[in-house]
């Protein structure tokens, strides 16, 4: 039994408390004294030049303090994109600016236009009603498809065309693989559509923009993932403010699942606009605006094609995607399709040649950028669909033709060029099916047919890649940023620490699992340890959290930073008790002398450090604190396999998820308890994503899902409870701690087998539906049936 | 929201008084008005809140045997104390979600009359009178369109009179992401005849399935409605179902009303 409060205990998130009691402090809670409001006027069409924006009239209404356009944005830089790709042809990626506020045109519903400043958000909000607006609407390009056709109209006139890039990967393959299809036994094609999401975190996005005028610094308090990345975006690209005078700050926040991690026009305005009015400048997001400017995510349509030989191996994959940037390239989207997508697509299996094709394309909506999985559950889909397809063409078990195909021999090198360092899909699958009771399938389906519905069994693997990521790997693929992270680790006299940390918590409950590693290694009471996130003046400049990085990533740095404390810690206990660094023990807390009965305490080492009477001030530095960095030398690669049952009303097309089954491999664990809420809020995405979510646009580009009235947000009755399981653990070898990281594996896993286990469902009684694109609503399964 | 001024009258006399003067809209649970006020949709210079009138509020029994329930009972309310009338009861407690359900009133939800809601399905399937601040309306006469009825300008829902029937059910498919009926049937069985009525496919509103009453009067069971299908003409068709789809399932609520009601 791991020790409460260390690694391997099911510690409770000591965060919880002041969440569930109300006290949090989330951006919102934040309100400076003097504060000003801002309310954006947004474009309400899609596509538009902009002729005139006439504030006359609004600049008199009451309470107005100043209305911003894009002419007072001329001369200050845009939005940046943090990721170049360069295409199949040698060429860089085409890179449209982006203005914080529109200039000559607008690009889609909800770009905005002005910003209204006044005394309070209503009279803001009354102001913005009086500017008057000259717009000569334009086609709009929805449907990326016809964004690329001859002729059609440029979201972007300075641009060639709305195609951003046409990667291939990996290009030199792409004649071998060709050849390997001409030969093959049989082909297994399918073309689907990973439909567009909406991030919706419970809390929406705020932004406090504040400006010191006696010592000249700016201070923006936001909604973020990585406050250290929106203050170098934000400072060096946008706003010219060197770090040392810009600190950025996000407290408590409620949720991102990707969509916190960029960065933001709003941001910038509230940061731009505090100093211009010498006043704390707030921007507190609707749900609706939320819907219209919060990045989107998925938005790709993809034909895959699978070839396997006479024996069933598979000897090649083929793949044409259309991704969606939107109307402009969001912090990270280029990357997204491409680096966090085309390296999965071997996914759990040995399969000799692979090649990828994106078109990535820009249309009049809302940009689309990394959500929960991001490029991950995109590979997923497409190949578990396929391999599912397959299966039924060539009339073979699905897991035995996935197990047949499986990467055994590790470490193992794609032909997409990642390394994977460790795994044991069978191990995994053998789990699952222990804990799915495959072999109770069969009474249940009788079951369920007495009661007039279809039950279907689904299952799928998932392999991704996180701890995102060796920064001279990541550069050379067009990252323009270094993906390490950093922890300072500050123990104080009397024995309590303070680590300090460049990753952010918004729910993965860091403040609990990352105290229980320093706990462990020193031997202490996680009590003794205080996490500290979210600020940039306080905190050692880090990238943040998102793509699972945190424990793998920011934990190892802890680890390193923790270590360097322990070793001299050694060296001071060594002096107190007269003996040789090289005997010190440490154990629960306490130095030893190895064989002799001398110790002191962990508190009388700390104490020392600090009041250094008795100490070896020649040779050793006072005080102790130690930060430290630390870059990953590969990705991690957590893997698993799960399965999912439904039943399908046959009259009305409803799938209901009956039982649901995970077994994940994570290498090792910190905490289980956290790491099954990961898994279980990662499924409940995902079957969103499978049954009920889906961004929509009309032909005009008008966002037809502005609401939760037509955007169906997963409740909890739509989930069943999840059997998860992450006993099997293969640990990752590059990385101290061993682990591979949790917080996407439930969203990347989980919509392959809800769309398996319905396409079963539905064959079980003879129809003959192969797929059905995503979400599976009542009405399109329904629809699929008539077929 | 636009900046309003609240009146909160304590009788019906007062509330009538109060929406006879000015731009003036009646304000029952607000579960739709408020957020439409929320949005800017609506700009009403004064609201005048139904909710602190207590004769409006309650239910009871009538001589006639009739459920008589205050126009401005909450649905919660409705749920927990029509155990008269059980599939009214159920109805009632399926609107939304606890929160909703405290605030929403009857006599709000049907003077809304939204397509989608299930309170019209209730009202026309009982064949229920609709009595208002100055008259009595007889629900087949109520309900005259999406969102339209034959309400006056001024005239509030004080009261609506609901016949208990032998056998009912509700049977609601919901909306996947609002959970407002895509399609809800009200099928109620009478000594006189059966009612059925459907709400949330029509582009007129709530209806009357005139076809599947005839036939289930002769014969209440699912089976007397085999051949029976109503046309995917003037059927809602959006994001969440076509007409077809539309008009399929209100077939397939009905044979659920049946067999549930028993």
């Amino acid at each position: 039994m791991p020790k409460d409060g260390g690694i391997g205990a099911s510690t409770k998130r000591r965060e919880d408390i002041r969440f569930l009691t109300g006290n949090g402090n989330y951006t919102d809670d934040i309100n400076l004294r003097g504060q000003a409001y801002v309310h954006f006027l947004r474009s309400d069409v899609a596509h538009g030049r902009l002729n005139k924006v006439d504030t006359g009239d609004a600049e008199g209404m009451p309470g107005v303090l100043r209305i911003f356009t894009g002419k007072d944005f001329e001369g200050v830089g845009g939005l940046p994109c943090g990721w170049q790709v360069t295409d199949r042809f040698g060429e860089v990626m085409q890179e449209p600016g982006h203005p914080v506020l529109a200039q000559g045109k607008v690009r889609h519903v909800g770009d905005p236009i002005a910003a209204v400043v006044a005394e309070t958000y209503a009279q803001a909000r009354d102001a913005a009603e009086a500017i008057v607006l000259d717009i000569e609407e334009l086609p709009a390009v929805v449907d990326m498809k016809a964004a690329l056709k001859e002729g059609a109209p440029k979201v972007h006139d300075e641009l060639k065309s709305n195609l951003c890039y046409d990667w291939g990967f990996v290009e030199e393959n792409k004649a071998a693989v060709d050849e390997a299809f001409a030969k093959a036994a049989h082909v297994t094609t399918l073309e689907l559509v990973n439909q567009r999401l909406v991030a919706n975190p419970m809390e929406p996005r705020v932004a406090v923009g504040d400006f010191n005028r006696s010592t000249g610094d700016s201070t923006l308090y936001t909604t973020s993932q990585n406050p250290h990345v929106i203050r170098l975006l934000m400072g060096a690209f946008v706003l010219g403010i060197p770090e040392h005078k810009l600190r950025v700050v996000a407290p408590d926040v409620g949720g991102g699942f990707g969509s916190k991690i960029f960065h933001y026009a709003e941001e910038a305005f509230c940061t731009f606009a505090a100093k211009a009015l010498n006043r704390p400048v707030k921007w507190t997001c609707s749900r609706s605006e939320a819907f219209m400017t919060d990045a989107h995510g998925r938005d790709h349509v993809t034909k895959i094609e699978l070839a396997l030989d006479k024996d069933n191996n598979f000897i090649a994959i083929r793949t044409d995607t259309h991704a969606n940037m939107g109307a402009y390239l969001s912090t990270f989207a280029p990357s997204v399709p491409t680096w966090l997508h085309g390296t999965l697509m071997a996914g759990n299996y040995k399969t000799p040649l692979i090649y990828v094709n994106v078109k990535a394309v820009f249309t009049n909506t809302v940009p689309v950028d990394a959500y929960r999985g991001a490029g991950r559950p995109e590979a997923t889909f497409q190949l578990e669909r396929v391999i599912d397809k397959a299966a039924r063409e060539l009339g073979v078990d699905p897991i035995a033709l996935r197990r047949q195909n499986f990467i055994t021999e590790f470490p193992y090198a794609t032909p997409v060029a990642v390394e994977y360092d460790t795994g044991d899909y069978h191990a995994t699958m053998d789990k699952l099916e222990e804990i799915a009771d495959f072999k109770g399938f069969a009474a249940r389906r009788k079951a369920s047919e007495a009661k007039g519905r279809l039950r279907g069994l689904g299952i799928n693997c998932y392999i991704e890649a996180c701890g995102i990521a060796p920064s001279n790997l990541v550069g050379q693929l067009g990252a323009r940023a270094g993906l390490y992270e950093s922890a300072t680790v500050r123990v104080n006299a009397t024995g309590g620490l303070v680590v300090m940390t460049g990753s952010h918590s918004h729910g993965q409950g860091h403040e609990t699992s990352f105290a229980q590693v320093v706990a462990e290694m020193i031997g202490i009471d996680a009590s003794m340890v205080e996490i500290v996130h979210g600020d940039t003046a306080n905190t050692p400049m880090g990238m943040g959290t998102y793509g699972s990085r945190s424990i793998a990533v920011g934990g190892s740095a802890m680890v390193r930073a923790t270590e360097k404390i322990i070793n001299k810690a050694k060296r001071i206990a060594a002096h107190l008790m007269e003996a040789s660094e090289a005997d010190i023990e440490l154990k629960d807390g306490q130095f030893s002398v190895a064989g002799t009965d001398k110790s002191v305490a962990w508190g009388d080492v700390t104490l020392a450090a600090y009041v250094p009477h008795n100490y070896p001030l020649a040779e050793v530095e006072p005080g102790l604190e130690e930060t430290a960095f630390y870059d990953p030398s590969n990705f991690t690669y957590p893997a698993g396999a799960y399965a999912c049952e439904v039943e399908v009303d046959p009259e009305t097309g409803r799938v209901t998820i009956e039982r649901f089954a995970a077994a994940d491999d994570f290498g090792n664990i910190i905490n289980p308890m956290i790491v099954s809420g990961q898994v279980h809020g990662g499924i409940g995405q995902g079957i969103g994503q499978a049954l009920l979510e889906s961004c929509v646009y009309d032909e005009n580009g008008q966002l037809q899902t502005g609401s939760y009235m037509d955007y169906a947000m997963p409740r909890a009755d739509d989930v069943p409870f999840y059997r998860v399981d992450h006993s099997c653990q293969t640990p990752c070898t590059h990385n101290p701690l061993g682990v591979k990281g949790c917080g996407e594996a439930g969203a990347i896993g989980s919509p392959p087998a809800v769309v398996n286990a319905v396409i079963d469902a539905l064959q079980s009684v003879g129809k003959n539906v192969t797929h059905i694109d995503m979400p599976l609503s009542p009405s399109r399964v329904w629809q699929a049936m008539q077929g | 929201m636009y900046a309003f001024d609240i009146e909160r009258p304590a009788t019906i006399a007062d509330a009538i008084k109060a929406l006879g003067s000015g731009e003036t809209q009646a304000l029952g649970g607000g579960q739709t008005l408020i957020p439409t006020l929320k949005q800017r949709l609506a700009a009403p210079e004064r609201l005048v809140c139904l909710s602190g009138i207590k004769e409006m509020q309650g239910i009871c029994t009538a001589d006639d045997g009739a459920l008589c329930i205050g126009g401005g009972t909450t649905h919660a309310t409705v749920a927990a104390g029509a155990g008269a009338y059980p599939a009214l009861a159920a109805l009632a407690g399926h609107i939304g979600d606890p929160a909703v359900r405290n605030r929403g009133t009857i006599g709000g939800s049907l003077a809304n009359n939204d397509p989608s809601a299930c309170y019209p399905a209730a009202a026309l399937g009982s064949g229920a009178v609709v009595i208002t601040s100055n008259r009595e309306i007889a629900a087949d006469d109520f309900f005259q369109g999406m969102f339209t009825t034959a309400l006056e300008d001024g005239e509030i829902i004080t009261e609506v009179r609901f016949p208990v029937p032998e056998k009912a059910s509700y049977q609601k498919f919901e909306q996947p992401a609002s959970r407002f009926a895509l399609v809800g049937v009200f099928v109620a069985k009478y000594g006189t005849g059966v009612r059925v009525a459907v709400t949330g496919a029509s582009e007129g509103g709530v209806f009357r399935w005139s076809e599947a009453e005839a036939a289930l009067s002769s014969n209440f069971a699912p089976g007397a409605l085999k051949g029976l299908a109503l046309s995917a003409d003037g059927m809602i068709s959006d994001l969440h179902g076509s007409g077809a789809y539309r008009a399929h399932l209100a077939g397939v609520m009905t044979r659920r009303a049946v067999a549930a009601a028993g």
